[in-house]
């Protein structure tokens, strides 16, 4: 009995099986080591991130004590002081930005909202790069308009130079997020206002910006949490101080200032107060930022109940 | 002509908000065009403000301004030159130790992690680019810059012979420690946005590849980068921006030498830092005419990369776009 000669079909089809196999072998190894680079790059990134979170908890939770949030800074040399003047002088720079920034941004993003064609195209593209600009120019915005001396300036820095700069970085956050969150609002129900016989205000304030809330409360928040952290613009702005001013028309000091001026100093008691600074001023703005979500969040799922 | 209409108004609503609400529509249009026009106003005022203010700048030195390196306050003679090489070298360094990173990175958020894992990390990254930049300063100086001196850089000195431009005085600041905290701060941004793009290639095409036995490297490479390219490019660029104009952490980390840099350790200026150093002492004209020049330079460069990466953004997708806005 002989052995039958192999098929040459069957022979040709092993050898495609033992082919693909091997090139599968190859790319399945390949792929291995791509994802592992990719994860490794993930653990490079958030190692210093992690570190820098975990250090500024640590050093700066270590100078948190009650006269830290309720006393004047001491003098070089002397232990102990506090930062209140910086909170409250932050509180007011930022609130009087926010105040003025979101009327007038979500204005402006409902304006943007409505309106299609070159010019709110151009307006739009012009809020995007806006958010690019680095903020130290804006702090030169408000330098010359409200620090430098000519008339209609105040001739001083002053909080409300402060909060000029700070309402500039905030404005186009606030005008593009807003328009995004009342383009999102269905068309159906400005048109079931319009049908009963609404006025065009009635309907922009009593349907598309209720209906657009949690988006344009991630707008706000987001905006605050942007210009909070803001120390640039600041510099020659807000000028910093050492006490509490009694008007925000006055030189003010600002929790991120009191972390750079601080934090150059050779005195360790001063560079404890910069780091019980930083953690104040990461929390506040974790705090906003993750507050944003939860708040959308919930607005969301209490209305699709 | 008296028109009856049904009154959409909840009853208690104040006279005043009652008479605004009933403004005719052409007026509601107009208000509200009156206030994006407000915002065009301020914009054109800020542009104008610094072209005024720094006109004595270009007037006194012209277009040696940009190309001398001289920064001399006590004779008055400004020249910009080491600045923007100073800007240019702080970023450059920034973006390739960022990039390489930055998009494994995202890849590995997009598509190399348990899925469980993916939204808190997702929401990690986004959080991190939320820590303001004078807290990255303040960990760079006071952490980094002792670290780089007596670990990194000998190190560095160590394995390259103390060869340029790994030469010069190991001090932790300067240029390269500069470049390093930029880096780690533009990642967050990085990571955020590619991820975003990565994530919205269409779902189609990559099971398309897998189906056709690709693994998931090969997908990753064949498919999903070559499509979201023009975006990565976007956030790329975007990062760049933020990288040219970071001021307070480049500030307090770089060493602040009006010069130009000899080495990778030496202490160098960038054109934000100048500003954020000098202003407030700036008492001589000249001088403050030229930082405001320095202003308008800063502000130009960034202009131009923004709107590049707008436009390269944008071509993927409108609605990504918006979202790249927020960041």
């Amino acid at each position: 009995m002989t052995v039958m000669a192999a098929d040459p079909v069957v022979a040709r089809r092993t050898e495609i099986q033992q082919t693909a196999q091997r090139s599968a072998d190859r790319r399945q190894l390949l792929s291995r080591f791509g994802l592992l680079a990719c994860r490794i790059c993930l653990l490079i990134a958030l190692t210093p991130l992690v570190a820098l979170l975990v250090y500024v908890f640590i050093r700066g939770a270590s100078a948190w004590n009650w006269a830290f949030f309720s006393a004047l800074p001491h003098p070089a040399g002397i232990p102990g002081g506090g930062i209140s003047n910086a909170i409250i002088g932050s509180l007011i720079i930022d609130g009087i930005a926010a105040a003025v920034a979101i009327p007038f941004g979500i204005t402006a993003g409902l304006f943007l909202s409505q309106s299609d064609g070159r010019i709110p195209g151009l307006l739009r593209l012009a809020a995007d790069v806006m958010s690019g600009v680095p903020a130290i120019v804006v702090g030169i915005f408000a330098y010359v308009v409200l620090v430098l001396h000519h008339p209609g300036s105040l001739g001083h820095y002053s909080g409300v130079a402060a909060s000029f700069a700070i309402g500039i970085v905030m404005l186009p956050i606030i005008i593009r997020a807003s328009e995004t969150a009342i383009r999102g609002v269905p068309s159906v129900l400005s048109e079931a206002g319009l049908a009963l016989g609404a006025r065009k205000a009635t309907v922009a304030t009593r349907i598309v910006l209720p209906a657009a809330l949690p988006g344009l409360i991630t707008a706000v928040l987001l905006a605050i949490a942007r210009g909070a952290g803001e120390t640039a613009p600041l510099l020659f702005t807000a000028g910093g101080a050492q006490f509490l001013a009694n008007s925000p028309l006055k030189q003010m000091n600002a929790v991120p200032l009191v972390i750079y001026q601080d934090g150059i100093q050779a005195y360790p008691d001063i560079v404890r107060v910069a780091w019980g600074s930083a953690l104040a001023l990461v929390l506040a703005v974790l705090v906003l930022s993750v507050g944003s979500r939860l708040v959308s969040a919930r607005i969301r799922r209490v209305r699709d109940v | 002509m008296s028109v009856t209409t049904i009154d959409p108004l909840r009853p208690g609503t104040s006279r005043g908000l009652r008479r605004f609400l009933e403004v005719p529509d052409g007026a509601y249009r107009g208000v509200l065009a009156a206030v994006a026009a407000l915002f065009a106003i301020l914009l054109l005022a800020f542009i104008a403000s610094l072209v005024i203010q720094s006109r004595s700048a270009f007037a006194h030195f012209g277009f040696s301004f940009l190309t001398t390196h001289k920064w001399d306050p006590v004779h008055a003679h400004f020249g910009a030159l080491a600045f923007i090489v100073g800007t240019l070298e702080t970023t450059v360094i920034a973006m390739v130790i960022a990039i390489p990173i930055g998009l494994g990175c995202a890849l590995a958020l997009a598509f190399a992690v348990p899925r469980r894992l993916q939204v808190p990390l997702g929401t990690a990254v986004e959080l991190l680019a939320a820590v303001p930049s004078v807290v990255y300063g303040l960990w760079g100086l006071l952490v980094l810059a002792p670290w780089m001196r007596q670990y990194i850089e000998p190190w560095l000195g160590h394995i390259t012979g103390n060869h340029f431009p790994f030469s010069g005085a190991q001090i932790g600041t300067g240029l390269l420690l500069a470049g390093i905290v930029l880096s780690i701060m533009v990642l967050p941004t990085l990571v955020a946005i590619s991820r975003d793009v990565l994530m919205a290639v269409s779902e189609t095409e990559i099971e398309g590849a897998f189906a056709l036995g690709a693994t998931r490297w090969q997908v990753m490479r064949k498919v999903v980068i070559p499509s979201a390219r023009s975006g990565i490019l976007g956030a790329t660029t975007l990062a760049t921006g933020r990288a040219l104009g970071e001021t307070i952490a480049v500030t307090m980390v770089i060493g602040n030498t009006p010069a130009f840099a000899h080495s990778l350790y030496s202490t160098s200026a960038t054109m934000a830092s100048v500003i954020a150093n000098e202003f407030t002492e700036a008492t001589e004209p000249y001088h403050l005419a030229s930082l405001v020049a320095v202003g308008l330079l800063l502000m130009a460069l960034s202009v131009l990369v923004n709107l590049a990466a707008r436009l390269a953004v944008r071509s993927v997708s409108r609605q990504r776009a918006i979202g790249v806005g927020l960041l």
